[in-house]
């Protein structure tokens, strides 16, 4: 059963904190207040990939997922968010006993657009485990936010949840905020995680330019590994490609 | 080949190379000693064109062509190499990617087609082997996990799949053992050609027992200071730079 947000968020609740809320005007309660339930059944493997990609005008999305993964079950989730106003994927995913939940996401903001991931992860039964990867390209005075939720019940124990998240800004205006927020209950629990907000790497650039390659492209070169960072995980090399393709072509869209 | 006339460079607004001359002609190899300071780095990035190191006044010529006007990957596609004395790290992008990717830049910039993956592949598995890193290596981020010396064994593979006409060596010795350094000279000695010319920067006379270089020129104070033969480099390394420079010695060479 679907349950509903009643109160209209505002700014004060943490996970919509760098929400774009004029943008979210347009998308309450329709779509912005609307969960989609995924379920993976006991053992069964599942993927889903979601690209909000920047389209013609002031278009924005709001995605909310609610993902139970039952026992044993894997579920992976890849996500471009690259609105030219405003994107927001909520997650929020129940992992079972001895699941894994895999998150690998991709920002690519240009423009003054906000586009953020935040997730809950709830390892409620032992065993499970979940990995987080979120890569996020900013420039001009877009906005790219990560709040990355995992939760550890007091009985769930033996979890093992990681979180990676790195933001590169090519322009001073560029805005990254990434927060890792873990709490956990259990005491045999091993939960790490790092980020990172850096620019592009100057001696590499001459390094490679050094080397004969053009400004443009060793970028673009350093830009392309960086984002398909978020995607590693995934196995299966077409949609691997596939989504890899689609974020270069987003960041040749963005110059 | 290296024509570099009355080279003034500043880094920030500081003066490090005063008036420095330098002819480097195609097919020689020559050495550039001098102590700490001296400005043999700043040299070095000068001529590559690095952020943050201005030629203020002379003038640089490769086979004829104006280096300073180019940007810097263009100074490499008209064939300058330069050896860095500490190589950076570019996690993700693969050794592979990162040379194939400058190997067919260069090519594009000079109107030549791109090179073929079998023959890049073949090319860089004999240059790996050459110089003792494996094909594993080669599929890791550029220098990611490297040791010192594998970094500048690293930097010999590339210079060989570019084939430079003129490869500056910056301390490409410094930080390798007695093996690592013989197998970097051998590749020198390897690709010396009479159309190639060499200038490597470095601190000890020990390279150079191994590649018999034409000249030796010693850097003091941003400008050459005296010029010799290899013997030059055995004497500096017996008296040192301030007894081999001082001014009643200075003329006698």
């Amino acid at each position: 059963m679907t349950t509903h947000a009643i109160r209209r968020p505002t700014r004060k609740d943490e996970a919509w904190r760098y929400a774009d809320f004029g943008a979210l005007d347009q998308h309450w309660p329709e779509s912005a207040d609307h969960w989609r339930e995924i379920e993976v059944g006991a053992g069964e493997t599942a993927c889903e990939t979601l690209v909000m990609p920047n389209e013609a005008g002031p278009v924005s999305a709001v995605e909310r997922l609610r993902i139970h993964i039952a026992d044993h079950a894997r579920f992976e989730l890849y996500a471009i968010a690259a609105r030219g106003h405003y994107a927001r994927l909520e997650i929020e995913a129940h992992v079972g006993e001895g699941a894994h939940f895999e998150f690998g996401g991709a920002i690519i903001g240009a423009g003054a657009s906000t586009n953020e991931f935040v997730m809950d992860v709830r390892h409620l039964k032992p065993g499970g485990t979940s990995n987080q990867t979120v890569r996020a390209i900013m420039a001009d005075k877009a906005v790219g936010s990560f709040l990355g939720g995992v939760h550890v019940a007091r009985d769930a124990q033996r979890i093992d949840g990681s979180q990676s998240a790195k933001a590169m800004l090519l322009d001073r205006g560029a805005t990254a905020n990434l927060k890792p927020q873990l709490e956990i209950y259990a005491d045999d629990v091993k939960c790490a995680h790092g980020a990172t907000v850096g620019e592009l790497d100057r001696q590499a650039l001459f390094y490679m330019a050094s080397r004969g390659i053009p400004p443009e492209l060793a970028e673009r070169l350093i830009l392309q590994t960086f984002v398909a960072e978020a995607f590693a995980a995934l196995t299966a090399d077409e949609a691997r490609e596939a989504l890899e393709a689609e974020a270069l072509a987003m960041l040749e869209g963005m110059k | 080949m290296l024509k570099i006339e009355n080279l003034t460079a500043t880094v920030g607004d500081k003066q490090i190379i005063n008036g420095l001359t330098l002819d480097l002609p195609a097919g020689e190899v020559h050495a550039i000693m001098g102590p700490n300071g001296s400005g043999k780095s700043t040299l070095s990035y000068a001529l590559a064109g690095r952020d943050g190191y201005e030629v203020t006044a002379g003038s640089a010529l490769l086979d004829g062509e104006d280096l300073l006007d180019m940007e810097p990957h263009e100074r490499s596609a008209a064939g300058l190499y330069l050896g860095l004395q500490y190589p950076v790290e570019i996690p993700g992008v693969s050794n592979l990617t990162f040379l194939r990717t400058a190997i067919n830049a260069q090519r594009e910039g000079r109107g030549e087609d791109a090179v073929s993956a079998g023959d890049f592949m073949r090319a860089i598995r004999g240059e790996a082997e050459a110089f003792d890193l494996s094909m594993d290596h080669m599929k890791r981020g550029v220098n990611v996990g490297f040791s010192g010396g594998e970094k500048k064994r690293n930097e010999m593979i590339q210079m060989a799949m570019i084939q430079p006409k003129c490869a500056i060596l910056d301390e490409t010795d410094s930080g390798l053992d007695i093996d690592a350094l013989r197998v970097v000279a051998d590749g020198i000695n390897r690709m010396r050609d009479p159309k190639r010319s060499f200038l490597l920067i470095t601190h000890y006379q020990r390279l150079l027992d191994y590649v018999q270089p034409d000249k030796v020129h010693v850097l003091k104070g941003g400008q050459i200071v005296k010029t010799g033969g290899p013997e030059l480099a055995h004497e500096l390394e017996r008296e040192g730079y301030d007894t081999v420079t001082a001014p009643e010695l200075a003329g006698a060479a």
